[in-house]
């Protein structure tokens, strides 16, 4: 029998009639009296020593209000991030084409985007440095410390060189990745209105608004009580919208502050290109020992990401590459060296997966070679090898009780027919395909995901709620972690209304306002249902028991028997053929003048993680996914079609399975699309192709069939049993669509994006 | 800059109105910034993404790529003006909602037009009709599943 009234029910989204009505305000849909507007003025180069900036010819736009530069910046010019190496507007020196050097400020968006064309930068051209293996020789130009290196990471466990002088096969190869663009619909945006106290409210896109706050109190030098972020319906992040959102607000307020007036900064899709954060392009070399029996004895990891301009967030998506590297097996010695390193280019940041996914294509599609090279089903060798409960990590973390990944392995392997299909070990199985000049073959990952901050952000991971029942039974709900798309707001109203056993129509989550809710740290890391629900869950319970004893003195009231067990399901108390309902029980609170407004607050578990030697707890729980991908590649042109994916996950229970199922299709198809097309070109430090005509993503046209399946293995520190779902999607699937084309074609690429040139270069070759 | 004043007559979401127009203005701009209908998006500036897309004669258009002078007696309906025929929801407004194909949803109000000028044109469109018809609609949320099974179950609903 079912128990819960909302868990685990596929309820419609709370956002989603507003949205499909065209009504939602994002970040340029609400206007306020006397707004005026900013563009950025930007580095045409990959690096200048500023000389001046002169606005005499901008001066003449009609509509031209004023110039913004470092001068008007009223705090220290260090924008707060992990590392203060950024400024919030260069003084002396910009270090990559399109970082904004200064900003205008008009009366219409038209006009401020003429005068930013017409202000002058007068600069001098400085060397540049473009490749970040390069950037590491010791002779390379210096852009940051001694060595261009922003962190490093090391993990040593047990002896993987003598593993491998006795290991029976061994396989070696380097690998590499491009960029990959967020492409959220919605640009960056805000806008920054001035308050009579002199303080600032912002009005910001974004999925971290206690990072707006931290930006904005700096850059303007303001109290934090005098600033307040809310955050706007947000058109897509997939960790675009993390910390970069502090940056554009930051220069919008700085303007509002100098002009008195409200200033609103929406970007334009090409300088969203050029000047907001990527997923890191990352070079690795990988090798795995085994037995040969097919027990991997040993992992050898060198990585390096290039990290851009400035360090931003890469140190930490540089430490959750490095953890994940070896991938989910058990492997007694282990080696990992990573390396995040500048170059003049875009900064690069956060992107679903936070540098998993670049590790997981090489990592995985070195399992499959190892499988070629032991004649073993890629398949049998994972099974024999993967992370099970007991298991012990590359990190030597003890896998908990929450790990399905062998049945997830199980069901793709059965779901995909990869043991009817031939085996897909078999490079020469044929198979039938849609032409003569066609051939299909599937090919499988398997990722795991830590979920949430881990040991490097532990300090901050806690997040806080505030809930609150009106007199009419209606519950407003405050929490620190966003909507942005995802579904939070409908995942936590469910979590609440089932709490509370309150109808979910009731139930009315509010966007993030930052004056309302304590800091609870960013919307990342697949850790929102986690943290905040586990907030919600925090601040409901003392009212939930006002609430469920308010509902017992009622029933016994209305002739009740005492003995028999009260039920709560979906906004009606009843014992026996008994029943009040929510709002009834609310009405009684309220006359018993009870606390019905209640905040919560959770820390993550302590994680044992030591950054010295990498060894230690380094998440509080994994996810994970098993992909199988079928494609068939065209042997004139090289093209790869992915014709299905077959994808099971283990994120715990699930809150909403449509929700869930939505942002499964999502990922697999943003990782598909990462996978095969999406190519962001740099030449002599300028980008090529930023904009959507030259910078080719998956459209409905390229969309697999989808089969997916969740096997949800309760994680008892979750709210019901809830781990993360955002990120998992995107990792494996690049690796198993590499493989898929190599148990087609035979050709391996060891590249993303895997673009026919590549496929097809690989085919002429075989020919030969 | 020579921004002449032009006379402009059209209908919009099916009110006839006239208005002074600066003749610099494209029809996005005209809608968002004249009109104050914020229903109609901006995500490139360049016709690639469809986030703009508005009907023009029953005709889905990229509001971005065309100038308003050019509605001159013309019919432009936007996603506010869609609605069902007892003057509810649309019946792809209602799909979309009940599939889950709505995420951050920016995108949303563009596929649907696209999906209505596609309905209109061939109210039986088959599964590759209607991938074929949606290719110029960018969407980064759902990897397109639930938006081809929302425009396949609002056919029904006609």
């Amino acid at each position: 029998m079912d128990k819960f009234s909302y868990i685990g029910k596929p309820v419609v989204r709370k956002d989603a009639l507003v949205k499909a009505s065209g009504l939602a305000r994002y970040a340029a849909d609400q206007d306020f009296a006397g707004m005026l507007y900013a563009a950025a003025v930007r580095c045409p180069v990959p690096r200048i020593k500023i000389l001046g900036v002169s606005d005499s010819k901008a001066r003449k736009v009609p509509g031209y209000v004023t110039l913004v530069t470092h001068k008007d910046i009223k705090g220290p010019n260090k924008w707060p991030l992990v590392v203060d190496d950024y400024p919030f507007l260069p003084e002396t020196e910009a270090k990559f084409q399109g970082e904004t050097v200064a900003l205008v400020v008009a009366e219409t968006q038209k006009a401020a985007k003429n005068a930013a064309r017409l202000v002058e930068i007068k600069y001098k051209e400085l060397p540049f440095v473009e490749d970040p293996l390069k950037a590491m020789d010791k002779k390379a130009i210096k852009l940051y410390g001694d060595d261009n290196v922003f962190a490093k990471f090391v993990i040593k466990k047990g002896d993987p060189d003598k593993a491998i002088k006795e290991a029976h096969a061994v396989v070696e190869e380097e690998f590499t990745t491009n960029y990959q663009v967020h492409a959220y619909l919605e640009t960056q945006g805000v806008t920054a209105v001035p308050e009579a106290d002199g303080g600032l409210t912002v009005y910001s896109s974004t999925q971290c608004p206690f990072y707006v706050l931290d930006g904005v109190a700096a850059v303007a030098d303001l109290g934090y009580h005098k600033v307040k972020v809310i955050q706007t319906v947000t058109g897509g992040g997939f960790g675009g919208k993390e910390d970069v959102p502090a940056l554009v607000a930051s220069h919008a307020a700085i303007c509002a502050l100098k002009t008195g007036r409200p200033v609103r900064l929406i970007y334009d899709r090409k300088e969203d290109f050029n000047s907001m954060s990527k997923r890191h392009p990352s070079w690795s070399r990988v090798s795995y020992a085994s037995d040969k029996n097919g027990k991997i004895t040993a992992c050898v990891v060198k990585y390096v990401l290039d990290g851009g301009a400035y360090s931003t967030l890469s140190p930490i998506v540089l430490w959750r590459g490095a953890v994940h590297a070896a991938g989910p097996y058990k492997i007694e010695n282990v080696r990992i060296e990573a390396y995040a390193v500048a170059t003049n280019k875009v900064p690069c940041g956060a992107f679903r997966g936070f540098g998993q996914p670049q590790i997981c294509f090489a990592q995985e599609s070195l399992v499959d070679d190892l499988a070629h090279k032991l004649k073993m089903d890629p398949i049998e060798l994972r099974l024999k090898n993967i992370l099970r409960p007991g298991d012990k990590t590359a990190t030597g973390q003890t896998i908990g009780a929450s790990c399905g990944l062998e049945e997830l392995l199980e069901t793709v392997r059965k779901r995909s027919g990869w043991d009817s299909k031939a085996g897909s070990h078999n490079p020469n199985s044929t198979r039938p395909a849609s032409g003569p000049d066609k051939v299909r073959g599937l090919g499988v990952s398997v990722a795991y995901y830590g979920v949430g901050l881990g040991a490097k952000g532990r300090y901050l991971d806690r997040a806080g709620a505030y809930v609150n029942i009106y007199k009419d039974a209606t519950v407003g709900v405050n929490v620190g972690n966003t909507e942005m798309g995802q579904g939070a707001l409908t995942v936590l109203s469910q979590i609440c209304a089932e709490t509370l056993n309150a109808p979910y129509d009731n139930i009315k989550l509010e966007e993030v306002d930052t004056s309302k809710v304590s800091d609870s740290g960013p919307t990342v890391a697949s850790r929102t249902t986690l943290m905040s629900g586990n907030a919600i869950l925090e601040a409901a319970a003392p009212i939930r028991a006002g609430i469920f004893k308010t509902a017992l003195d009622l029933l016994l009231a209305k002739g009740a028997q005492a003995s028999s067990p009260m039920s709560a399901f979906r906004g009606v108390f009843s014992i026996g053929e008994v029943s009040v309902t929510f709002a009834e029980v609310v009405k009684e609170c309220w006359n018993r003048r009870m606390k019905m407004g209640e905040q919560g607050w959770y820390v993550s578990p302590h994680t044992s993680y030591n950054m010295g030697d990498g060894q230690g707890d380094a998440y509080v729980t994994y996810s994970y996914s098993a992909d199988a991908a079928e494609v068939e590649v065209d042997l004139k042109t090289g093209v790869t079609k992915v014709l299905n994916i077959y994808a099971a996950y283990d994120v715990g229970r699930l809150i909403n399975p449509r929700l869930a199922e939505g942002q499964a299709q999502g990922g697999i198809l943003q990782g598909m699309s990462w996978a095969l097309y999406e190519n962001l070109v740099y030449k002599n430090g300028i980008m090529l192709n930023p904009n959507f005509t030259d910078y080719v993503m998956a459209t409905i046209a390229d969309k697999p069939e989808y089969d997916i399946v969740f096997i949800e293995k309760p994680y008892a520190e979750g709210p019901y049993n809830a781990k993360g779902m955002g990120e998992v999607p995107l990792i494996g699937v690049a690796p198993a669509v590499g493989n898929a084309v190599r148990n087609a074609s035979g050709v391996r690429v060891r590249s993303v994006p895997i673009l026919p040139e590549k496929v097809w270069t690989g085919l002429a070759g075989n020919r030969k | 800059m020579l921004n002449a004043i032009f006379k402009l007559k059209c209908t919009v979401n099916g009110v006839k109105i006239e208005r002074d127009l600066d003749s610099s203005r494209t029809l996005l701009e005209f809608i968002r910034v004249d009109l104050g209908l914020k229903g109609t998006k901006e995500g490139c500036g360049e016709g690639e993404c469809g986030s703009c897309l508005v009907l023009v004669d029953g005709k889905a258009v990229n509001s971005c790529l065309m100038m308003a002078v050019q509605l001159q007696g013309r019919e432009l309906t936007t996603i506010e003006g869609l609605k069902g025929r007892e003057g509810g929801l649309h019946p792809l407004q209602k799909t979309f909602m009940e599939e889950g194909a709505v995420q951050c949803g920016f995108c949303i109000p563009g596929a649907i037009i696209a999906a209505e000028a596609l309905l209109r044109e061939n109210p039986r469109a088959t599964s590759e009709d209607i991938k074929r018809g949606l290719t110029g609609n960018f969407c980064r949320c759902t990897g397109y599943e639930k938006i081809l099974s929302a425009v396949e179950k609002s056919k029904s609903c006609r």
